[in-house]
């Protein structure tokens, strides 16, 4: 369980993170969402200590990260994944983290073989790609068996099967009642990994829902109508509430009407439709359009 | 891949941190990379050849030296030359033993590990000053014994137990011992490489430079409490005047060390990492 309340950070006069307050729960995928600048890894950086906030609070299990006598217990968190002495090998750079808390070598060779580092794991990290770099922070991540895990884009870098294995793992951590707390700025990953969703923009609290509402609800749904008499049917949908917008195809785009009253309208003229389908806005697009006006950095049209 | 390594083996471990914990680690980080081995080897090689070659050469001199300089003859001192060498090599590891983990981005992990902080710079500065103080131990005996070989020839040499003698030698492994717990203090208030390594060496040998650059009055009346000039006093068999004594040479620099490690120290504890 992790909680911010009130979690403030300002550098100077620019504030990066604003007044948040949310809270992780354990036993499901929290998906952590917000554009590039958004203030996500200052959070993360907050939540375990690292970073200390100009106002609010930001706790573990009702406690400060810092006040647990064993924090590598309790969280688990890769906040980037190149946080590795380049001349120490895998295993060494594992043995000094697991040293602090009394951890045996023998769970250092778990993780080792967990996150499939097996065959590099007396290589020097310095010459890791990052996708293996990326494992070994996992794998720093999940020494102490925490109850809660924090990672940062821990998809980046990932080649395609890396993106599949990160999933199933969050998952499944999660599945075995830990709390699963993952930063993203894609959306469509999200979508595929997190059952619940904290989306900040510009370090402001957007949306704090499960995935299905925050679809349900950002998403502008609208109805696609393909008709050979399109005009007649636009100037008879027309309504105080309604917006009709054509495309390239001829279709009508109608948002404002549901696809039975546009049915029995059109049924009501003789008008021959072949099509009448519901359109669902895609997450990626719900997100855009939730997050549009809170990009830091935006290109100007 | 199984399942069942998410959750470690039976037998689990409830660990929490204590300072022997946070000390375990910092050896491991100490001995775990290869530069530490490299610059242990490379000091000791220095030390004792520069050693051997001064000793050899004011073997050679001596015989033509002025009564003066044969009055404050110095056959200990001559052997302990290499110090000026060694205190750069150690002083600098000490530096990127606390600046390596920055440039690394290994702090993150280190003070996620250890979020009370201080203990971290605290076991550093444990382990770096014990395995400093090691290989200074045995690189000024070291080359202590082979300088003497030098003079051997013609009984110009000295023992370890003639007055003043183990002072000069081991007072030369304490200083640079300290010089490396000061490269570990600087790089943990400056968190960058070439900054730590700038001002280590801007201290330890510009500043004393610098200094002479002063007029006469000035320099004489300040030059003594530099920190390097009151950290050398100790290397010394006779005592110079506008200098420390020995001892008292050695305490200021060990002030303005522990000085720096009390600003970083609290530093570490205030600053984001």
């Amino acid at each position: 369980m992790l909680e911010a309340s009130a979690l403030t950070k300002r550098y100077g006069d620019k504030t990066a993170v604003d007044h948040l307050t949310f809270s992780v729960r354990p036993g499901i995928v929290t998906g952590f969402l917000g554009p590039n600048g958004a203030g996500k890894s200052t959070t993360m950086r907050m939540l375990i200590g690292l970073d200390l906030p100009t106002e609010g609070r930001a706790t573990v299990r009702g406690r400060s990260y810092a006040d647990h006598p064993a924090p590598l217990h309790e969280v688990g968190a890769m906040l980037q994944a190149r946080a590795v002495h380049p001349g120490r090998s895998a295993r060494d750079h594992l043995r000094t983290l697991a040293a602090t808390h009394g951890i045996p070598s023998r769970r250092v060779d778990e993780v080792i073989d967990l996150v499939g580092l097996r065959s590099v794991a007396t290589r020097r990290a310095g010459g890791f790609s990052l996708g293996m770099a990326q494992r070994l922070g996992v794998a720093a991540a999940l020494l102490g068996d925490p109850a809660t895990l924090i990672l940062d884009e821990p998809v980046n870098g990932l080649d395609p099967e890396g993106v599949l294995w990160i999933r199933t793992l969050l998952k499944r951590l999660a599945a075995e009642g830990r709390t699963v707390f993952v930063s993203s700025h894609l959306m469509s990953e999200m979508a595929l990994t997190a059952e619940h969703l904290v989306i900040i923009g510009r370090g402001r609290l957007l949306a704090d829902c499960s995935v299905a509402d925050f679809t349900r609800s950002a998403a502008k749904n609208t109805v696609r109508a393909r008709t050979p008499d399109a005009e007649l049917l636009r100037t008879r949908l027309a309504g105080p509430d309604v917006t009709i917008t054509g495309d390239d195809t001829g279709d009508l785009i109608v948002s404002g009407r549901t696809a039975e009253q546009i049915g029995r309208i059109a049924a009501g003229l003789g008008i021959v439709l072949y099509q009448l389908t519901d359109q669902v806005a895609s997450l990626e697009e719900a997100f855009m359009e939730q997050t549009k006006d809170a990009t830091e950095y935006q290109a100007v049209a | 891949m199984s399942a069942d390594f998410v959750t470690p083996s039976p037998a689990a471990f409830h660990g929490r941190v204590t300072q022997t914990r946070v000390l375990h680690s910092e050896w491991l980080k100490l001995s775990t990379i290869r530069s530490t081995y490299i610059t242990a080897a490379l000091t000791l090689v220095v030390t004792i050849g520069l050693a051997i070659v001064t000793c050899w050469g004011q073997s050679d001199h001596y015989a033509w030296m002025a009564p003066d300089l044969k009055a404050r003859w110095d056959p200990a001192g001559w052997s302990q030359i290499g110090f000026t060498f060694s205190q750069l090599s150690i002083g600098v590891l000490g530096v990127l033993t606390v600046t390596g983990e920055y440039t690394s981005g290994m702090i993150r992990a280190t003070l996620g590990a250890v979020p009370e902080r201080w203990p971290v710079l605290e076991a550093k500065a444990a382990v770096f000053g014990a395995a400093a103080l090691v290989l200074s131990m045995i690189g000024c005996l070291a080359a202590f014994y082979a300088g003497q070989t030098m003079f051997a020839g013609k009984h110009i040499g000295t023992t370890l137990s003639a007055p003043g003698v183990a002072r000069e030698i081991f007072g030369t492994a304490f200083y640079v011992t300290l010089v490396g717990l000061f490269g570990i203090a600087l790089g943990a208030l400056v968190r960058s490489t070439p900054g730590g390594i700038s001002c280590l060496l801007g201290i330890i040998t510009i500043l004393p430079l610098v200094a002479r650059g002063l007029p006469e009055n000035w320099y004489n009346a300040l030059a003594p409490y530099l920190p390097s000039n009151a950290g050398t006093d100790i290397t010394r068999l006779y005592h110079t005047p506008h200098t420390l004594y020995p001892w008292p040479g050695f305490g200021l620099f060990a002030l303005y060390v522990a000085g720096t490690f009390a600003v970083a120290t609290v530093l570490l504890k205030r600053r984001d990492a």
